[in-house]
């Protein structure tokens, strides 16, 4: 297993990839169905989507179980299959592209509340992250990212499954925020630099946000991410808030927007930056051109 | 602080137990159901929508406040449903196909009944045949859509198509809302009416068939 630990304590910085979940409605995905039921049916759109992210040079890719936790695949009637879908997507890529890339599975959140916001005890939402995590590291992931969280409590249950599965392991905690007059929170409460020290007091080796209001304010976090921890940090942004403009939806934020953006984010500190919703293999390869002329300086 | 203060307070602070019971003695001390609704209830999700809107306070806040809402409608209900109150008309509110969403959809639910609509929730993943089917056959005066993802805002300008190809003269009206969508959007696919929030989907909703 290549270690990200180690290869981030060079100082180097590492390019992940774009989007999955917009790329997959590209090749037909319909709207409603699920996902990582395509791990399933459809391998060879799955493996694609990563060779094609892999040759616009990320040095990771993530597994394609964004929503593969068992109280998200309850959703489609799929919760049963958890594990053979976790795994398949694993294998689909490390079949395809060997040891060429990092494989991080993704953990995205369950879609349902704790109590007493919701009727979801803690111990439910383990047991349903600790299959999925299980399925991913027996497969072979390198790491896993949870991303996109946006309630503290529930990232730090994930994060106690991944690594109950596998101490060793390594883990990104990436959660999304708003810029507020008081500093950056998610749509929970969860204040960025109080949920950074908890989620590295419980045993993150990377710390992150994804997903967001576009790059700018990315630039911003990861500025504020610096006050609050020493470890590395992931940046994936979205490629800004979505436009609906004659019939068609579009995101923003180009390739060159990137570009011109890119040297503000390194020079904030970031180690791992790759993009969310809305970003393209064509904003990938912008970013591993940055990061390279970065890494050379 | 008289009753309609401490129920709104109450209201915002989440105390459901309490907005029940403290509902309950402003009708006993003969405060009419109207003045309950307005001063106390929908005061408090007021002052609860402003707050979220300027970051102030989060979601778990606005869920346990419409919690308490919903506890004092428990008592007010039965009683709106006797008198004139009750009888603005029905809507129809749902996320739209591919979305599984519905937390938003849920306080928007909450807050039109307490404005004294007749709410027909069809949950998530709703189709634009049945919003249509439903709106018309239950004689609905608006339609409220909600969707969480970018990926299932399209489905939002395919559902207004299908309910004006169905609704000739254009007698239900469509409110839109959600965290993708924007007011620029709404005008896009040619809805009504935009809703930041379900406080402000109300007030969007009232002016909307005032018209």
């Amino acid at each position: 297993m290549n270690d990200i630990r180690k290869m981030l304590s060079s100082g180097k910085v590492l390019v992940s990839d774009g989007a999955t979940g917009t790329y997959l409605f590209s090749k037909g995905l319909n709207s409603g169905d699920s996902p990582e039921r395509w791990n399933l049916t459809h391998p060879e759109h799955v493996l694609d989507i990563a060779t094609s992210y892999a040759d616009a040079g990320a040095d990771l890719v993530h597994t394609n179980t964004f929503g593969g936790s068992v109280l998200k695949l309850q959703d489609y009637g799929l919760e049963g299959q958890a594990e053979e879908i976790n795994s398949a997507a694993v294998s689909i890529i490390r079949k395809g592209l060997g040891n060429r890339v990092l494989i991080s599975g993704s953990v995205g959140p369950s879609g349902k509340m704790l109590h007493p916001y919701g009727d979801v005890s803690p111990e439910e939402m383990e047991a349903s992250f600790s299959t999925q995590t299980a399925a991913l590291i027996n497969a072979g992931v390198d790491l896993i990212n949870i991303e996109t969280m946006t309630s503290l409590d529930e990232a730090l249950i994930a994060l106690k499954a991944a690594k109950g599965i596998h101490k060793d392991i390594p883990v990104i905690a990436s959660m999304t925020y708003d810029k507020t007059p008081r500093g950056f929170f998610t749509i929970m409460g969860d204040e960025l630099k109080a949920s950074t020290r908890s989620l590295e007091e419980n045993g993150a080796d990377i710390i992150g946000s994804n997903c967001g209001n576009g790059l700018s304010t990315m630039i911003d976090i990861a500025s504020a991410f610096k006050e609050a921890t020493s470890l590395p940090l992931l940046i994936q942004s979205n490629a800004g808030i979505p436009q609906y403009r004659e019939g068609n939806l579009s995101f923003p934020e180009s390739p060159e927007f990137f570009k011109e953006k890119m040297n503000a984010l390194l020079g904030a500190g970031v180690s791992v930056i790759g993009g969310c919703c809305g970003t393209t293999v064509e904003h990938i390869r912008t970013i591993r051109t940055a990061v390279d002329a970065w890494n050379c300086r | 602080m008289d009753v309609l203060n401490i129920i709104s307070e109450d209201l915002q602070s989440g105390n459901a137990e309490s907005v029940n019971q403290k509902v309950q003695q402003a009708l006993d001390e003969g405060i009419d159901l109207k003045t309950i609704l307005d001063d106390a209830l929908i005061a408090g999700m007021n002052e609860i929508g402003k707050k979220f809107r300027s970051h102030e306070i989060f979601l778990p806040d606005v869920l346990l406040a419409a919690r308490a809402m919903q506890a004092g409608m428990d008592i007010l209900k039965p009683l709106m449903e006797e008198s004139s109150v009750s009888g603005k008309g029905k809507a129809v509110i749902g996320a739209v196909k591919g979305d599984l969403h519905d937390i938003g959809k849920n306080l928007v639910g909450i807050m039109l009944k307490g404005a004294g609509y007749e709410v027909i929730d069809l949950g998530k993943d709703v189709s634009p045949e049945k919003f249509a089917q439903v709106a018309m056959d239950e004689n609905a005066r608006v339609i409220g859509l909600s969707a969480l993802l970018t990926t299932t805002m399209p489905m939002m300008k395919e559902t207004i198509e299908h309910l004006r190809s169905v609704d000739k003269e254009g007698k239900i009206k469509v409110i839109i809302g959600g965290a993708p969508t924007t007011p620029e959007f709404a005008k896009d696919i040619r809805a009504d009416a935009y809703a930041y929030d379900a406080v402000s989907a109300v007030d969007r909703i009232e002016s909307l068939l005032s018209e």
